[in-house]
């Protein structure tokens, strides 16, 4: 390549100059010469990407679009040209870009309306060459909504204008609305015969388009199960694609059909075509002997299809050898190819984070249930090394992945205990918590939920790590996700914990914080908030203290819960937090002053909900506690309120807990 | 294995031998036989089944609803146990049926006669503690099962064929038993059965309790899952890379051993009371889907072929499959497209056309069974040929003999028989290639060696044809037979005139159609089908009555046309071609192969119905074409031109290669048939 840089100035004006004079000819009064000019240009600039630019740069193009578009050239010219541009667009990223901006795309699309086929079909093949691009913005194939039904009629015309139109719409259909604007145009019915097209490419490409239209989609889903092709359900159709003979990528892209419908629950995740089909082929997609993309895409698919079903996850973690199958994914660049092969390592290097990311996330989807699984996979050889230096990696998306199997990971007790603490996952799982985006943070947030769990010993180094902070900073966040994390977190660690970080947490928060996250819009975070009161609220002394000091806004937030609109659930936490109240010393005066909250508990203690009757009943129980100071005087205010009454009505319960709970309550009276 | 199987067929008809003597032949079969048990009872008596069980060979009637199951050795000798069982069980006979179905379907490749599949546990290769029930399929645990002192195994009737390329078989766990010891797996001829499969040396196991592999060593490798009661285990062999996994409800496990040498018998082991295993040799539908693995290794295979380097230098691929292609041409007299092909690839042609004509005249004469001309011509064109080859010259005469029963030869026709048009219809060229029946053609020195097999083929669908030449419904048939009642009276008659015992006995039993020749059509069959592993499965029906409806478009066959004069010739022929044999036997000495050939073509009078008999196969045009075939090998041969063309010798030695790999054991074997590559 050097040779060739330094050739280059001298030969270029040289270049250039036939290049113009290709050019040149395309202005010839001549129609014929016109024409050859034209010929001669697609002879010149075949597999020339030089010459290619060169064309683009003295303006080729808007000449050869103009005389596509002229009715007056010959259907030969008009064609000529459009391979010309197809020529042109297999060129670089910036030759296409040169021909977008010069509208290449509505001139082509108008070029579809002939009726000659031969001029449609090298139309039909620089649009496809053009839109599979990534420079491509996708949205200009639904620009003019009769473009759609347009593709969708000239489906029928030949092999040619199938491969070209299906390989257009695998590749524009990125979003629901995509997907919707197909199917409403009667994609599923013109694609499915393809599928059994004499051309391989054909096939291949109507099978793409159906991953792609089934992505994620229930109605294109539901659609697809009741396709026949030629008598045949296309469930099947796509069963024999996975067949082992068949090549690996329709093998593959057959699996992600099946998986889509299944995820959009078309098909349940235990019929026979996923659990003895696509599920084994998937696993035999990670293994060693395909190529690296091949792997990369099998593990993400396979983790996309068994993330919401423990048992595809029982069946995979033992097939194949595939947890130890995914082992492998990290050793790229292996040493060998460093060696060896320059190309090969070049090679490596580029899928070796895609390969890590998709080993990550195949083995949080396999370890997201199952104790034993997560055990083998911690065994797996190097496995937590990999993960906490996972955590730090460059890639966003190995350190998202990464994390993703750490949490998923951290759902067990045993490996909280053991591997996680000898790893010391904490450190980079803080570190990563200071500075990521969002869709990292909701996931070690998550593990860090799990990591300050009570029996984790990792809580004590995270603890003094400085991550109170840190979490109350997640709780103002406006990802109601990260909020919930945050909140959570400081929940679990202010669950049996000690006075000074109680206080800590109370400090750090600020009461404004809590009280807004009492009102929070999301559901999950009211509740994970009461629960961070109820443990803060826990020990006789810590309620005392911190009723004391904030018990105003405190019996405040729990009124405004009690008079709102909200689910038994939350309302009974509530009472809950109320009963804790209640077993202070100095506490339960906040309630016995506040008439207006007794009558609440009243009215609880006659709730139709049994848990709600519980909470509160739990809560007259505290209140009138005989060993305590004051009692007696407590119990007179609640008996001349008519909550003996209540009480000897619940010993009638039929709920043996609240009957029990009454009949206890009631025997403070009777000492 | 073939040739002593044919002397036995020969042998049962000679004597007109009954069961007892059938068995008696039978310990030369050290093979497994089959024939589909499918027959529809026109015939007054007809054997509806056989198949070999275990080590015993089952045989059943329609008629009499009898099996006779005869025990045999494993290999050969041994005396024979004979039980018989009334009431056949059909259901039995079913799954007999739809395992040799799926056997063959699983491994074409395999030649039965040489290598049998394993099919039951062998009730011989067995520790004591092991009990077989079920036709030897169930295993149960009978010891006490303290220690593994107690371990018990037993291995399958026979080794995995290497020519299987993959093999597979399932195990279902009925019950675990007390601790569920069960040990599933492979081991060689010889290993210790007071063991769990995977112990010893040469012994692979993988166990139930742990989940462990055992290769060869006391102690496991983790591996899979645990697996117990109501759990199918499957374990596949790969013989191309000698590798080994296993399956647990039709899920893969994994890769469990490498390096398997070869040889190996489905093994399995049990260590405490009350394991109970079944096994499924393909006896039913297995739950993994071992045949879409096979399809995966068949296209490696054929990947492989097809990717195969061939000659570097330019042009001299090429220039050798012209001059392959133009000797074929040349070969099989095929003038105007050798000229032609010889001219557009600027080839010589090694033999004058007059000389290749000569020969297309002789061949179109044999294959449209007009023998008599064919001899006189070929006297006249090759004078000294046929007397210098006078085994050769009674192989025509045979035919002759064949073809005059059949009403097409030169001399019964002009006996004013009817010309039946459906049978000398038969194309002017050779088929040679017209495979699969190429692959029994005694006149091809690679093959087996024997020609009964053709009437298998005959009515097969899937012929290729190399040049295209579109091979004429020659062989269809009706159902024919003696119409005339007075023909029998008139055989009759001839019989008192007839000296030679061979050529009398066959007359006599053409009127009394007694019971014994039952058992000689039936070993016929058998033999037939066993000689080759890889019939498909319709191929059996050709002499049976699936061409009723074919009856009433023609009209009914006669024997040598229906000509009075033409029978009587054709007698005449046939004392005559009896004492050519007794001349050629005194003066070259015995010769089994003429006399298995006289003895067939004199069996076709033994039928009232010879178009429908089981030697009726006779008859097929499509037995020309051996017959024609080495004549024109013999011709060529004067002429010191390759009696075979060297394409043919390339397909022969490719088929021959792939028998060696079969026989030391490399399982590519099994995904390259020559005939996926005759197109």
């Amino acid at each position: 390549s050097v040779k060739k840089l330094l050739k280059a100035p001298a030969v270029e004006p040289e270049v250039t100059a036939t290049s113009r004079h290709y050019v040149d000819r395309l202005f010839d009064p001549d129609p014929q010469k016109v024409l050859q000019g034209v010929i001669d240009m697609k002879n010149a600039v075949i597999g020339n990407n030089k010459q290619k630019a060169n064309l683009i740069v003295l303006g080729a193009v808007p000449r050869l679009l103009y005389l596509l578009q002229q009715s007056s050239s010959s259907m030969e010219l008009r064609t000529e040209c459009a391979v010309v541009l197809g020529s042109l667009a297999m060129g670089t990223e910036n030759n296409i870009k040169s021909l977008v901006d010069c509208h290449i795309i509505p001139a082509l699309l108008q070029g579809l309306l002939s009726s000659d086929l031969i001029f449609i079909e090298a139309c039909l093949r620089c649009l496809r060459t053009v839109f599979i691009s990534p420079v491509t913005p996708v949205q200009l194939l639904y620009t003019d909504p009769t473009v759609i039904p347009h593709l969708m009629s000239l489906l029928s015309n030949s092999l040619r204008t199938q491969e070209y139109i299906t390989q257009i719409f695998s590749h524009c259909c990125k979003t629901p609305e995509h997907q919707t604007i197909l199917f409403n145009h009667g994609a599923i019915q013109n694609i499915a015969p393809l599928l059994i097209s004499p051309s391989y490419k054909v096939r291949m490409q109507a099978l793409k388009c159906f991953s792609v239209l089934a992505y994620e989609n229930t109605q294109v889903s539901m659609t697809l199960v009741n396709v026949l092709v030629d008598g045949e359900l296309l469930t099947q159709v796509f069963v024999k694609m996975m067949q082992r003979d068949q090549p690996i990528e329709m093998q593959l892209t057959a699996a992600k059909c099946l998986t889509y419908m299944c995820r959009a629950s078309a098909i349940r995740t235990d019929d026979s075509c996923i659990v003895l089909k696509t599920l084994p082929c998937l696993v035999r997609m990670c293994s060693k002997e395909h190529l690296l993309e091949e792997r990369v895409e099998g593990a993400e698919t396979l983790a996309y299809l068994m993330e919401p079903d423990v048992e595809l996850q029982r069946i995979a973690s033992t097939t194949d050898h595939l947890v130890a199958m995914l082992a492998d994914y990290f050793k790229y660049p292996s040493s060998v190819s460093a060696i060896t092969d320059i190309k090969r390592l070049d090679h490596d290097l580029k899928h070796a984070h895609e390969l890590r990311q998709a080993a990550f996330k195949l083995y949080a989807s396999l370890g997201s249930n199952d104790e034993d699984i997560r055990k083998k996979i911690t065994e797996t050889e190097n496995m937590m090394d990999r993960i906490v230096s996972g955590l730090s990696e460059s890639s966003i998306k190995v350190r998202l992945a990464a994390v993703r199997c750490l949490h998923s990971l951290s759902r067990s007790v045993q490996q909280l205990r053991t591997s996680f603490h000898d790893h010391a996952v904490w450190k980079p799982l803080m570190k990563l918590l200071q500075n990521a985006p969002d869709e990292v943070l909701v996931m070690a947030s998550s593990t860090l939920c799990n990591l300050l769990l009570e029996f984790s010993p990792s809580k004590e180094p995270i603890l003094e790590s400085g991550v109170i902070e840190l979490l109350c900073s997640l709780t103002q966040s406006d990802s109601p996700a990260l909020r919930v994390n945050g909140i959570w977190a400081l929940m679990n660690m202010a669950f049996q914990a000690d006075q000074k970080v109680k206080v800590e947490i109370v400090r750090c928060l600020g009461t404004e914080q809590l009280f807004r996250l009492l009102s929070d819009p999301d559901t999950n975070v009211l509740m994970k908030t009461l629960g961070l009161l109820r443990n803060l609220l826990s020990t006789r002394p810590h309620i005392d203290q911190i009723m004391s000091s904030h018990g105003k806004q405190i019996m405040q937030a729990v009124t405004l819960i009690l008079e709102a609109e909200h689910s038994i659930e939350v309302k009974e936490q509530t009472l809950c937090i109320l009963a804790n109240i209640a077993d202070g010393n100095t506490a339960k005066d906040l309630i016995m002053t506040n008439d207006d909250m007794l009558q609440k508990i009243k009215y609880y203690m006659g709730h139709s909900n049994v848990k709600l009757q519980l909470a509160a009943t739990f809560c007259v129980s505290n209140l009138i506690w005989n060993e305590e100071d004051g009692s007696q005087e407590r119990q007179d205010k609640l008996r001349e309120m008519g909550f003996v009454d209540i009480l000897h009505k619940l010993t009638q319960s039929s709920d043996p807990n609240l009957s029990d709970r009454a009949k206890t309550a009631l025997q403070q009276y009777l000492a | 294995m073939v040739v002593s199987t044919w002397t036995l067929q020969q042998e049962g008809l000679g004597f007109k031998s009954s069961l007892s003597c059938l068995s008696c032949s039978l310990h030369v079969l050290s093979v497994s036989l089959w024939v589909p048990s499918e027959y529809s009872g026109f015939h007054p008596k007809k054997w509806i089944g056989w198949s070999k069980c275990g080590s015993g060979l089952l045989l059943t009637s329609q008629f009499t609803k009898t099996r006779v199951v005869a025990m045999s050795g494993q290999s050969s000798g041994g005396g024979f146990l004979m039980s018989v069982v009334v009431h056949g069980d059909s259901a039995l006979n079913e799954q007999e049926k739809e395992l040799n179905q799926r056997l063959r379907r699983l491994y074409p490749a395999v030649n039965e006669n040489e290598t049998p599949l394993p099919r039951s546990w062998s009730p011989k290769d067995k520790f004591s503690y092991i009990g077989l029930s079920q036709n030897n399929l169930r295993v149960h645990y009978k010891g006490h099962g303290k220690t593994p002192k107690d371990a018990a195994s037993v291995r399958a009737t026979h080794p995995i064929p290497a020519a299987c390329g993959v093999y597979y078989f399932e195990v279902k766990i009925i019950s675990k038993g007390r601790d569920g010891y069960m040990g599933i797996g492979l081991s060689a001829q010889g290993v210790n059965m007071n063991r769990l499969p995977g112990w010893d040396k040469h012994s692979y196991g993988y166990h139930g309790d742990d989940g462990h592999s055992f290769c060869s060593s006391g102690t496991g490798q983790p591996y899979g899952p645990t697996f117990t009661t109501g759990d199918v285990i499957g374990c596949c062999v790969n013989l191309i890379n000698n590798t080994c996994f296993y399956t647990k409800n039709g899920h893969s496990l994994g890769i469990a051993f490498t390096d398997l040498p070869p040889n190996l018998y489905p093994t399995v082991g049990l260590q405490t009371p009350g394991e109970v295993v079944d096994a499924n040799f393909g006896q039913h539908p297995f739950v993994f889907d071992i045949e879409d693995y096979m399809r995966e290794w068949r296209t490696k295979i054929q990947a492989q072929i097809d990717r195969f380097p061939i000659g570097e230098r330019e042009g001299e691929w090429q220039s050798m499959i012209q001059k392959m292609v133009a000797s074929y041409l040349v070969h099989h007299s095929y003038c105007a497209t050798a000229e032609a092909f010889a001219k557009s690839t600027d080839q010589a042609v090694h033999e004058e056309l007059a000389s290749i004509k000569n020969r297309q005249k002789i061949q179109k004469l044999v294959l449209s069974g007009r023998m008599g001309e064919a001899i006189e011509t070929t006297q006249q064109l090759y004078p000294n040929l046929l007397e210098r080859n006078p085994d050769l010259l009674f192989m025509l005469k045979v035919r002759q003999f064949i073809e005059m029963v059949n009403g097409t030869d030169s001399e019964v026709r002009c006996l004013g028989g009817r010309s039946p048009k459906s049978q000398d219809s038969y194309p002017g060229s050779p088929r040679p290639f017209s495979s699969p029946s190429h692959k029994a053609s005694s006149s091809q020195p690679y093959l087996t060696g024997t020609v009964q097999h053709y009437s298998h083929h005959s009515q097969c669908e899937n012929f290729t044809y190399l040049w295209g030449e579109k091979r004429q419904e020659a062989n269809k048939r009706g159902n024919f037979f003696l119409s005339s009642p007075d023909l029998s009276t008139n055989i009759h008659q001839l019989t008192d005139t007839i000296s030679t015992p061979m050529f009398e006995s066959f007359l006599v039993s053409s009127l009394s159609n007694d019971v014994d020749m039952e058992v000689d059509h039936f070993t016929n069959g058998v033999t037939e089908s066993s000689s080759n592993g890889f019939l498909n499965g319709t191929s059996k029906h050709t002499t049976e009555p699936d061409d009723c409806d074919v009856e009433s478009a023609q009209s009914k066959r006669q024997l040598c046309g229906g000509s009075q004069a033409a029978i009587e010739r054709m007698i005449h022929f046939g004392r005559e071609l009896q004492s050519m044999s007794e001349h050629l036997r005194r003066e070259c000495g015995k010769n089994s192969a003429n006399k298995k050939m006289l003895k067939d073509a004199f069996s076709l009078l033994a039928y009232s119905d010879p178009w429908n008999s089981p030697v009726g196969y006779q008859l097929d045009a499509i037995q020309r074409e051996p017959v024609c075939s080495t004549l024109n090998s013999a011709i060529l041969e004067t002429h010191n031109l390759p009696k075979q063309p060297p394409l043919a010798q390339a397909v022969g030695q490719a088929a021959q290669c792939l028998a060696m790999m079969a026989r030391t054991g490399s399982g590519s074997c099994a995904f390259a048939s020559v005939d996926d590559y005759l197109h």
